[in-house]
């Protein structure tokens, strides 16, 4: 039964239109960066390099795609949750909104299944996000720009990995990248449990990414013990990856923070939505 | 009619924070009934036909479907029952076979398009398997609705409210339907209605709830014949008449409306009797009308 729910999510994903805004949102804002740095690159590549060209030389194709990859994924791993709560939020509230969890709610599937088919939907839609922002930075942006050595600005300088070295580490900050949208996903479909219309979820969890990046942000030491522990804190780990040498220990330390937050949002909201009365 | 228990409610109860939404309510529906769940609004229909179908926790008693428990053997009864409650809302982006293979597909049994197909003539919506649901009417949806609750061919159908909301000509529609599935199908049926004349044309048994709380239940007909009913008369002497009622029918009272027409309140089975002795006593009875409806016996109850 949770099979066949979950692909009945899948049908329902598929036709809403907000779904698709999502991706078409997604797939605008990289196709603007990348004329944009198409248009303007160089440019803006030699504002962050100025500092280092009293002592470095620059040469080859330093705006190649790997490096377009890395700004997108920098710029738009903040908005996209926007676009990912947009749908997961909608699943469970929206409806109840709607009526139809009411209907769904008199058959024999349990209302654990119903929670977990909506949960395994919104993993596998931001899944396909996560693809094709993959897809558009790297393949397209590779395409556009051509490949090469990737030059990162971190906290501690420069980092200069070379054109051999870089799809892994693409591929895994893809995959925490992932890990981070899911508990985007995850959040919202948890807040969803709790709410009657489809806005209150999405409003909520933009509210507590904000709420929490300001937490992570603010040099207050009263924050200090809980700032480790806020999914936020670990939203841009796929950065580590870049780094060299690579810190496994941090990104298994943001990995299983991760994975903690979207095993105790689950069955939060298995446990209100088994404990609801569906009065809608 | 057989007399196998599809279900029995025993003292239910649920509140709502401080509000008592069912305080007490219990009744017996029997295999092949067409079973009116008749109250007022606010009365706790809603929440009970809820409770029954899972959708609400009960705070009390005890709900049993084809003879067990629904907290333990859930899926297992769900299988077997078909619900609209209030009002069949569907997915208004999808179309209407989809919608029908989406809540077939969690309803424990494979439906072919075929079968949807067929069902949905059945409830009069062929040609418009495509159309996307949000175009659809009222009625249609409704019609939609219970082609839903019938795919998985469910032993038990619960409607709450079927024909709110519903022009006259949808409400005869839905009607017959019940009829059609009571008799082509021998579908146990639950009716939940503030309309009273529906209950009283479609159903056999029925309990009347109040406050949340059920007042009586019975066969319908039994508990309308056993009431005192009211006929009006229209007749040519009504001092004859008057004269009549006074000397013969002593228990019975009655109002003059005009000097034509007077309303006796009278046993059922002394009417035939009045009639009778109205015309051996030469008052010519142009008409007999009785006056007797469910709604007068339900506002009595009500009332008390």
């Amino acid at each position: 039964m949770l099979l066949k729910n979950t692909y009945n999510e899948f049908i329902k994903i598929l036709a809403k239109p907000r779904s698709y805004l999502g991706i078409g949102a997604l797939t605008l804002l990289v196709l603007l960066i990348l004329f944009a740095m198409k248009a303007d690159g160089k440019s803006f590549i030699s504002f962050v390099t100025a500092s280092f060209e009293q002592t470095l030389s620059f040469n080859g194709n330093i705006l190649n795609g790997n490096l377009i990859a890395f700004i997108i994924l920098q710029m738009l791993i903040v908005h996209i949750p926007l676009l990912v709560s947009l749908v997961t939020g909608d699943l469970i509230s929206g409806e109840a909104a709607m009526g139809t969890i009411r209907m769904m709610a008199t058959k024999p599937i349990s209302r654990t299944q119903i929670v977990l088919s909506k949960f395994i939907a919104g993993a596998v839609y931001t899944l396909i996000l996560t693809l094709w922002l993959g897809f558009l930075a790297l393949i397209v942006g590779k395409w556009m720009f051509g490949t090469g050595d990737l030059i990162v600005l971190n906290s501690d300088g420069l980092v200069i990995l070379k054109e051999q070295d870089i799809l892994w580490r693409y591929g895994l900050s893809f995959g925490v990248a992932y890990l981070a949208l899911l508990t985007i996903s995850t959040l919202s479909i948890c807040l969803s449990a709790f709410a009657e219309n489809s806005i209150g979820p999405i409003v909520s969890t933009m509210s507590i990414i904000i709420l929490f990046t300001i937490i992570g942000t603010l040099d207050v030491s009263v924050f200090d013990s809980i700032k480790p522990f806020l999914f936020t804190t670990h939203m841009a780990s796929w950065r580590s990856f870049f780094e060299d040498p690579v810190p496994w220990t941090t990104i298994r330390n943001s990995v299983s923070i991760l994975v903690i937050h979207n095993i105790v949002l689950v069955l939060i909201a298995v446990y209100k939505f088994n404990k609801k009365d569906i009065t809608s | 009619m057989e007399n196998t228990e599809i279900i029995k409610v025993q003292h239910l109860a649920k509140n709502f924070g401080s509000f008592q939404a069912v305080k007490d309510v219990s009744f017996t529906v029997n295999k092949g009934d067409v079973f009116g769940f008749l109250g007022p609004n606010g009365a706790g229909k809603s929440t009970t036909i809820r409770c029954m179908l899972s959708l609400i926790k009960p705070d009390n008693g005890q709900i049993q479907l084809f003879g067990k428990d629904l907290k333990n053997h859930r899926n297992e009864i769900l299988s077997k029952v078909g619900s609209i409650i209030e009002k069949p809302d569907f997915y208004r982006y999808l179309s209407a076979e989809k919608n029908l293979a989406i809540f077939a597909r969690i309803s424990g049994k494979d439906v072919s398009k075929r079968e949807i197909a067929e069902m949905l003539d059945f409830v009069g919506l062929n040609g418009r398997n495509r159309d996307k649901v949000g175009g659809f009417s009222h009625g249609m949806k409704q019609r939609l609705g219970i082609a839903q609750t019938l795919l998985h061919q469910p032993d038990l159908i619960v409607l709450d409210e079927p024909t709110t909301g519903l022009d006259p000509q949808g409400i005869v529609e839905i009607r017959n339907l019940i009829l059609r599935l009571k008799s082509e199908q021998n579908k146990t049926v639950i009716l939940s209605s503030h309309q009273l004349s529906e209950i009283e044309l479609i159903s056999n048994r029925m309990v009347i709830i109040n406050k949340g709380q059920s007042i009586i239940e019975g066969d319908v007909k039994e508990l309308l014949n056993a009431q005192e009913m009211v006929v009006q008369l229209e007749v040519n002497d009504m001092e004859k008449t008057l004269n009549v009622l006074n000397l013969r029918f002593g228990s019975a009272s009655f109002k003059q409306i005009n000097e034509r027409i007077i309303e006796v309140n009278i046993e059922k089975q002394l009417v035939p009797s009045l009639n009778q002795t109205l015309v051996q006593e030469g008052v010519e009875v142009h008409a007999m009308e009785p006056k007797r409806k469910l709604e007068d016996f339900f506002m009595k109850i009500i009332q008390s």
